[in-house]
């Protein structure tokens, strides 16, 4: 089956801070066509998100289809709020990148 | 008589943190808007600035966005609200964008106008009183209700103001409202409710324009944008001549972050945006309808963020080159981690690792195990309850590094790279120690309003 990487489909892919406590992911796409396929394709789900990412299931605490702006969105609680010591990433803005190269089907 | 629309514009969704471009602003203030409205806070920032009770962002740039404001709005005699002063919204912020304020009406020889100020920082006695009432302080975001203990952990809190005390001063007549910490949406629902608009669209109106262009396209930072309520819709114009605000960029802004892009919690209520319908009106500007607005039922609840100190803090910087040690880098760290525990057995101190070419941004997210990068480089944080005592657990911490003890290694002259040859001095180590509500019987009661005239 072709796949395309989710990076040549969506027009923004982007992780950042949901209060203090969670880190939320937003992946955008400009053309209806390309949402419905990503949506239709199940590729990302809370399980393959957890997958991904090592994290358990548990740890998503949204996964949201929002049709307005053709986009998916979910939500990981993180393991402590931002800014305690040992941050790695204090607005939560660099978590994204392994999203990008998830392969979507675009063909049957 | 009821206005039929009002104009708001936001020149900045985070007032100071990086400054505000001008030309957006002035082409924005040249069409007359009826209010200047703009949050200079952030939780983004982590819990340091609010624990510290410090600002991040620089005096200058703080003074250059309030002066922008300030001229524009004096001028045309409109009024001009600011929340979350200083970035954290404490006492000390209000009072030092309240001294900006003063100093800036002298410079612009402006005419005497009237100030209002509001406070947001709550007591901690006031609080553990309320909790040995019995009042439940309700975690937000999975957290616990709050302990005693918890609350003896926290160093300072703010309370998130709804549209609330912004009300309270445009009926006392305020020409400038300077706010501590604020829902950044209310400050502008405030101006429209009070202006007698629908809550509906006043909320939205706020949840759209308080992050400035971000709710444009192509993506600008800091550049104006106007929203208009009517009694029938919401609709928002980009100024920038190259930016424009599409059903896409402002639909996309809605989810912005939050973990939910249908429903947006206030002191007093919740915008529901489920029905929302998004519709470009002309080439800059998106039309949105089909916004509710849903009252709290019971007493309304304010959240609260407290920050609490964990201890003083410092950080080491080290590069590494052999690939040998790079390879092995987990053990370069846990022999490192051995020398700091050997000096420091049972005493109380936390110490961090993060390894740049490894894992440094995603730490345990990271799903890419393998270390491609021929360089790494290694940032060490250690925390401990003195200043001495930090230096030196990042002090041993990092030159231990220095000093690893791998079987093979060729390097026997020393396996890091030092910038310099010490540590760093850094500012405290602090945790967000709530993310809660209170239910209130009064939404005023946590905020106190005073009044001053400027001359």
């Amino acid at each position: 089956m072709k796949t395309k990487k989710l990076v040549e489909l969506a027009k923004t892919i982007r992780s950042k801070n949901a209060g203090t406590d969670k880190i939320t992911f937003d992946i955008i796409f400009r053309e209806k066509e390309n949402y419905d396929l990503m949506k239709k394709s199940k590729v990302l789900t809370k399980q393959t998100i957890a997958k991904l990412f090592n994290i358990p299931e548990e740890r998503i605490s949204d996964f949201v289809e929002f049709d307005p702006a053709f986009a998916i969105k979910f939500t990981i609680y993180r393991k402590q709020p931002s800014g305690s010591p040992g941050e790695t990433d204090v607005f939560g803005c660099q978590q994204y990148p392994p999203l990008l190269d998830i392969e979507i089907p675009v063909e049957q | 008589m009821k206005k039929k629309q009002l104009r708001i514009i936001c020149p900045n969704g985070h007032l100071g943190f990086a400054p505000t471009k001008e030309e957006s602003f002035w082409i924005g203030a040249e069409t007359k808007p009826d209010y200047y409205c703009c949050d200079s806070g952030s939780d983004d920032i982590g819990p340091g600035p609010l624990g510290n009770d410090t600002s991040v962002s620089p005096y200058e740039w703080q003074k250059h966005d309030l002066e922008l404001m300030l001229v524009a709005s004096r001028k045309q005699g409109v009024p001009m609200m600011i929340g979350s002063s200083g970035d954290t919204g404490t006492n000390s912020r209000v009072d030092m964008y309240v001294e900006m304020i003063r100093d800036l009406a002298n410079k612009h020889h402006l005419p005497p106008f009237k100030l209002i100020y509001f406070y947001s920082e709550l007591d901690k006695a006031h609080l553990r009183r309320k909790m040995e009432q019995g009042i439940t302080i309700e975690g937000l975001d999975d957290r616990k209700n709050l302990t005693l203990e918890e609350l003896e952990q926290t160093d300072r809190i703010v309370a998130m103001a709804g549209v609330h005390p912004f009300i309270k001063a445009l009926e006392m007549g305020a020409d400038v409202i300077i706010g501590g910490r604020s829902s950044d949406a209310a400050i502008f629902a405030a101006a429209a409710i009070y202006e007698g608009f629908p809550e509906s669209h006043s909320y939205y109106l706020g949840k759209v324009l308080e992050c400035a262009s971000f709710c444009a396209e192509p993506y600008m930072a800091k550049e104006s944008v106007i929203g208009t309520i009517t009694h029938e819709d919401v609709k928002v114009t980009a100024m920038h001549p190259n930016q424009h605000c599409t059903v896409a960029s402002v639909a996309g802004h809605a989810m912005y972050e939050r973990s939910n892009p249908f429903y947006e919690y206030f002191a007093g209520g919740t915008l529901d945006m489920t029905n929302c319908k998004y519709e470009q009106y002309d080439e800059k500007t998106a039309r949105i309808t089909g916004q509710v607005f849903i009252p709290t039922q019971g007493k309304i609840k304010v959240k609260l963020e407290g920050s609490g100190k964990i201890g003083e803090r410092y950080l080491g910087i080290v590069g590494i080159r052999d690939p040998y040690s790079i390879r092995n880098i987990d053990k370069v760290i846990e022999w490192a981690r051995s020398q700091v525990e050997e000096r420091f057995s049972g005493k109380e101190y936390q110490l961090f690792y993060n390894i740049y070419g490894k894992n440094g941004v995603m730490g345990d997210l990271e799903p890419v195990k393998e270390i491609k990068s021929h360089e790494l480089c290694v940032i060490v944080e250690g925390v401990a309850p003195t200043k001495g005592m930090a230096e030196e657990v990042t002090l041993i911490g990092s030159r231990q590094i220095f000093y690893a003890r791998l079987p093979e290694v060729k390097g026997t002259a020393g396996t890091a790279a030092f910038v310099i040859d010490g540590v760093l001095s850094a500012p405290p180590a602090y945790q967000w120690t709530m993310n809660h509500v209170i239910p209130v019987d009064d939404p005023m009661e946590l905020f106190k309003v005073y009044e001053t005239t400027v001359k």
